[in-house]
């Protein structure tokens, strides 16, 4: 029988939560890496069994780990202890936790400020990895998005990382500024049908594509309408807060924006809103049915200066029509009294039969709904807060 | 020139990482020492704590960590100062230590 395991990182370590294909009866492992925040955790497509997770501190930085047995065990995939972290000609090893910004003139163009919130300019400085996304082809390629923001990518299952620098330097960013959570490259979409196409968005660029692999970038916002930005066509400067595209189109992508829910159905070259009749559009995380390309999740949060579900009741609302109209999903989930959150990659869906929809709150419980979203359970209730989950459906 | 055997005071979180489970670990260190001196061995035998203490490129102290020893707080003194004699003779440890922050 089939069976999942959630993967999912809080703000004091990372917790994996399995089933069989029934999810119904679950266990809780960890926490691994007790104290630290968990960014992100994602496993391999191609071997389900490597893992990459983002464990990161504002006091000791960033760590990455991986692990490839499913997470019973895990590694820093950097240089072994014992070994020196010089090379014979005195340059650093790469370890796995270093994370350094391309500024040579050749690849990189030296690129070293972005837009603070004071409208001064601000060198760029990394503070942690938010997305790990692993290859659709390759165990051993993955990329991280960063704050600040950039994308790296390694080739050497996580042991060392270059930056796709041509994102940074495309042109715009000196404009970038950061959300109220940092400036943060949170989404990291890559095409299955397109080796060469890669889809990311920041928070607060915007969103941005690749077709040749990553060394050339464009920005792709037209459409996006945001408040605070006075040019209504401004290209640069939105806050988007997640992305999501199903494998069957690739050249549709939902978006969950500060405010509003959005659709391209041309790789983003223009978006619409599509949030009809949400009770608010305001919100972080989106996802896809796994076999319904048209059938699209969202959480509704009250407002950007109120981080909690309207009324006190969390909801989940389902539109089967690809946006525009919607469905209110209310069944086991709390109906009074609630004041969580739900953060921007803190949902999935799996990929069995019955496609299973999960997430996590910031009150530290993970919900799942094993019928697409009719009816929820809570698999835990009193995790940290949560910060991410992902979900691989097993043999 | 001699090598000394340092003590180095971890946090916990960092002897997690270092796997090393109980105690203070130590280093040994050739010529002066330093608070470079000491991070470049701690750093050269648990290569897993590069960038945790110090940046990884500009080398300096990250800003939620401290240095202490002898009851004095060494954060803002020069990477390349002589540490406390007890320390340099390996009598008491150098000590690595998160800040204090939040409620």
């Amino acid at each position: 029988m089939s069976k999942v395991r959630v993967l999912v990182g809080t703000r004091k370590g990372a917790f994996i939560l399995t089933a069989d294909g029934k999810r119904e009866k679950w266990n809780v492992d960890g926490p691994f890496f007790a104290g630290w925040p968990v960014y992100h955790l994602k496993g391999s497509p191609v071997d389900p069994n490597r893992i990459f997770a983002s464990q990161t501190s504002d006091w000791f930085g960033q760590v990455i780990q991986r692990s490839d047995d499913g997470g019973k065990t895990w590694i820093q995939p950097g240089t072994p202890p014992g070994e020196p972290t010089t090379a014979p000609g005195g340059m650093p090893k790469g370890e796995s936790n270093k994370f350094v910004y391309d500024t040579s003139a050749q690849s990189g163009k030296p690129l070293t400020t972005h837009q603070w919130y004071d409208g001064t300019q601000h060198p760029w400085e990394f503070k942690r990895v938010w997305h790990l996304e692993p290859s659709l082809k390759d165990p051993d390629t993955v990329y991280a998005g960063v704050e600040d923001a950039a994308l790296f990518r390694s080739s050497d299952g996580g042991k060392s990382w270059q930056e796709l620098s041509g994102l940074r330097g495309h042109g715009t960013g000196p404009q970038w500024q950061p959300g109220a959570g940092g400036m943060c490259l949170h989404s990291i979409v890559l095409d299955p049908s397109n080796a060469q196409r890669i889809f990311i968005a920041i928070s607060a660029a915007g969103a941005f594509r690749t077709d040749d692999g990553g060394k050339t970038w464009k920005p792709i916002n037209q459409g996006l309408r945001s408040q605070y930005i006075p040019d209504p066509k401004a290209e640069i400067g939105h806050c988007v807060h997640h992305i999501a595209m199903h494998a069957s189109k690739p050249g549709v992508l939902f978006m969950q924006k500060h405010w509003d829910v959005m659709r391209t159905n041309n790789a983003g070259d223009v978006w619409t809103e599509v949030s009809g009749n949400l009770p608010t559009d305001f919100g972080f995380v989106i996802d896809i049915h796994a076999h319904e390309p048209e059938t699209i999740y969202v959480v509704p949060i009250k407002s950007d200066g109120e981080h909690f579900p309207l009324d006190g009741k969390l909801r989940v609302y389902r539109s089967r029509t690809g946006g525009n109209e919607w469905e209110e999903l209310s069944r086991g989930l709390p109906e009074r009294d609630c004041y969580v959150n739900v953060l921007r990659d803190a949902m999935c869906v799996d990929s069995l039969d019955k496609c299973g929809v999960y997430f996590g709150t910031t009150g530290g419980q993970v919900y799942a709904s094993a019928n697409a979203g009719d009816s929820w359970t809570p698999i835990v209730r009193d995790l940290p807060a949560v910060l991410s989950v992902e979900v691989q459906s097993l043999p | 020139m001699s090598r000394i055997t340092i003590q180095v005071a971890l946090p916990a979180h960092l002897r997690t990482l270092a796997r090393v489970e109980h105690g203070d670990v130590t280093v040994e260190v050739e010529g002066r020492v330093t608070q470079r001196s000491v991070l470049d061995a701690l750093e050269a035998r648990y290569p897993m704590l590069c960038g945790t203490i110090r940046d990884h490129t500009t080398q300096e102290r990250r800003p939620f960590v401290r240095f202490f020893a002898c009851e004095q707080d060494l954060s803002h003194e020069s990477p390349d100062a002589p540490l406390p004699e007890a320390v340099a003779s390996g009598k008491e440890p150098f000590f690595v230590i998160g800040a204090i922050a939040g409620g």
